[in-house]
């Protein structure tokens, strides 16, 4: 609790890169008998944007849930911003309010407007005031350029303009490390672009992001670094120009020939 | 119809109203009752049929009825035919009794201080856009200690015993306790039943299904005649308070039921989202789970309350007196016996007015809840 009465910087300066914020050493998952993620090594430095790619059922979307314990993993180690990740729920509870999750189905909550869903951990978890913490939600609710719907309901509202508002929501916890769970695969062509066009911009904030996602245009314009997965294990990461044209493994020739076939 | 006929430019077509048959009044009827033939002979029939039965039961109850009398003799003496009409001044005679028991005379005005107030509790808790809400709910949190005084007495008020109580007075107690308590404890089952934990899930579990396979009749025996035995000696324990702690036990088992079916319905992308706010399981909970869980659980949750406050007329086995027990003791009466249908009728529009209220309260919460377009 200290820790967070000192100001934050609401900007990461890409200067302390060299600050490892995650690190994942031996890491190993089953669910039941299957065996998802096998011996996985990643180290992230803040500021740091990584795409995750890679065939469905490859392990990826597991592995950024893992980042936040939405999935625990049984052999290995996971530490971010120099918590380790064990059972112990305060842990728990402080790296979930460090790390944002954007997800796939939105997941916003149906009974709140959409300045309620971006003020309430605000409230709760930071024990903010309401009217700052509606102003922080409004800020952020510009910053994805949909303040005008703040009082309307999620079902209300188109599915990329509820995405924006996810992604709204995560950052009022002023996250040190945004996940991306395939933001834009539950979208309608006409839509994906406007998620897109927020994620770049949040890139250029320099907030470290992890994005699982197919999209090989974003990859190429914002990240550090493109990680390709199959069968639980990491098989391959480099810097986009070289991943794309100059693939290693069979393995990644094959998915990337599949993915920029059409 | 001639106008969607008309011819618009590719890009150019306006919106045009609906055709005529399809709204108003004559778009209804045409639609709803004369639609087929079939349909049109039903529509008929059903005249036909409310036609018949609707002036009669009118004229028994409302138009022909004895308002004033002394005995069913008077009461008949009054009418046409005799026994042709209802003889409300029956009613009216035994109104005291039907309110209020056996509660005395001059003290009834501390029931009546209590109806007044328990309105004042309920609208309260129900209407969100009451003036002053915040104060209404925390005087409901109070409300019951207010009138568990008032109706008991004690601390300067004259004493009365439970058992003197009965009639709607009765009903009302036992109904509103078992609502307002049943809910809560059926809330922490429902969660209790879903915990990780498993000593407390079994427990849970144990108490639901036990509570839930025995009839409330069993229960309430057991209330009145065995759970004195299970208690230390010298421990009296009033029978009201065990009936009220039976019924709401009782009705607490099904409301985890109906919730723990909303908290199935609730996806599971809603607690991670909650989780990965860094929310707490409580605050989860109170926030984000449960508003949703009980919005879908409504209908069931109304519909085990409902069932609840009809279920308080099995009290009258143990020998407490609620309308129903107070209509069946006044027909024992020889000045009056024979007016049964008019104690019935009585006594189900009662209970009607009650449960139909709180069906179209939960109509109108469900509208008001909704968030879709």
């Amino acid at each position: 609790m200290i820790e967070k009465l000192k100001p934050e910087p609401a900007i990461q300066s890409s200067k302390d890169a060299s600050k490892i914020i995650i690190e994942i050493t031996g890491m190993h998952k089953w669910f039941g008998a299957f065996h998802v993620l096998k011996n996985i090594n990643l180290k992230v430095s803040t500021g740091e944007r990584i795409v995750i790619c890679g065939p469905s059922g490859s392990g990826k979307s597991t592995l950024i849930r893992c980042i936040n314990r939405l999935e625990e993993h049984q052999e290995g180690k996971i530490v971010v911003d120099d918590v380790e990740l064990t059972g112990d729920l305060k842990n728990i509870e402080i790296i979930r309010s460090e790390v944002g999750i954007v997800f796939q189905q939105f997941n916003l909550f149906p009974h709140l407007t959409v300045l309620e869903n971006c003020s309430l951990a605000p409230i709760w978890v930071r024990n903010m005031a309401k009217a700052e913490a509606e102003d922080l939600a409004l800020k952020y609710l510009e910053r994805v350029q949909i303040p005008e719907q703040a009082k309307k309901y999620p079902g209300q509202l188109s599915g990329g303009q509820q995405q924006r508002v996810a992604i709204a929501r995560s950052l009022c916890m002023n996250p040190k490390i945004m996940l991306f769970d395939e933001p834009t695969s539950a979208l309608d062509p006409e839509m994906i672009k406007e998620v897109l066009d927020v994620m770049v911009e949040l890139a250029e904030t320099g907030v470290t992001m992890l994005v699982v996602t197919h999209e090989m245009g974003f990859a190429t314009a914002v990240a550090d670094r493109v990680i390709f997965m199959d069968e639980g294990e990491i098989i391959e990461q480099k810097p986009p120009n070289e991943f794309f044209q100059n693939p290693e493994h069979d393995r990644t020739k094959l998915f990337l020939s599949q993915i920029l076939a059409h | 119809m001639a106008e969607a006929t008309e011819t618009y430019k590719v890009g150019q077509h306006p919106d045009l109203p609906p055709p005529r048959s399809e709204v108003g009044v004559i778009g209804w009827v045409k639609y709803n009752l004369l639609s087929t033939p079939f349909n049109v002979i039903m529509t008929l029939l059903a005249i036909w049929f409310l036609w018949s039965i609707i002036p009669p039961i009118f004229e028994w109850a409302v138009l022909d009825s004895v308002w004033t009398a002394e005995s069913r003799k008077a009461c008949w003496a009054k009418m046409e035919v005799p026994e042709g009409a209802a003889c409300w001044a029956f009613i009216k005679d035994r109104i005291g009794l039907f309110i209020y028991g056996f509660y005395p005379a001059d003290l009834r005005w501390r029931v009546n201080l209590s109806f007044v107030l328990m309105v004042l509790a309920i609208v309260s808790v129900l209407y969100e856009n009451m003036p002053g809400r915040k104060f209404g709910l925390w005087y409901a949190v109070a409300f019951p200690f207010i009138t568990g005084w008032l109706l008991v007495g004690g601390l300067g008020l004259t004493h009365v015993d439970t058992d003197q109580f009965g009639g709607i007075m009765l009903t009302f107690i036992i109904g509103i306790t078992g609502i307002s308590f049943s809910l809560p404890i059926g809330i922490l089952l429902a969660l209790g039943r879903r915990s990780k934990l498993p000593v407390i899930r079994v427990l849970c579990v144990l108490i639901i299904e036990f509570i839930r396979g025995v009839p409330l009749i069993a229960l309430l025996f057991i209330a009145s005649t065995m759970l004195n035995y299970f208690l230390p000696p010298g421990t009296a324990f009033d029978l009201l308070l065990r009936v009220l702690i039976m019924v709401t036990v009782f009705s607490s088992a099904y409301i985890a039921e109906v919730i723990r079916g909303g908290l199935q319905g609730i996806p599971n992308g809603q607690y991670e989202a909650a989780d990965s706010l860094g929310l707490t399981y409580t605050k989860a909970h109170l926030l984000i789970i449960l508003p949703q869980a009980l919005k879908i659980s409504i209908p069931g949750i109304v519909n085990t309350f409902i069932g609840l406050y009809k279920d308080t007329t099995l009290v009258l086995i143990i020998g407490m007196l609620d309308p129903l027990g107070v209509g069946r003791a006044s027909l024992a009466d020889a000045v009056w016996a024979g007016l049964a249908r008019e104690v019935y009728i009585f006594v189900a529009v009662f209970f009607f007015i009650c449960c139909f209220s709180m069906s179209r309260y939960s109509l109108w919460l469900e509208k008001r809840l909704s968030t879709e377009n």
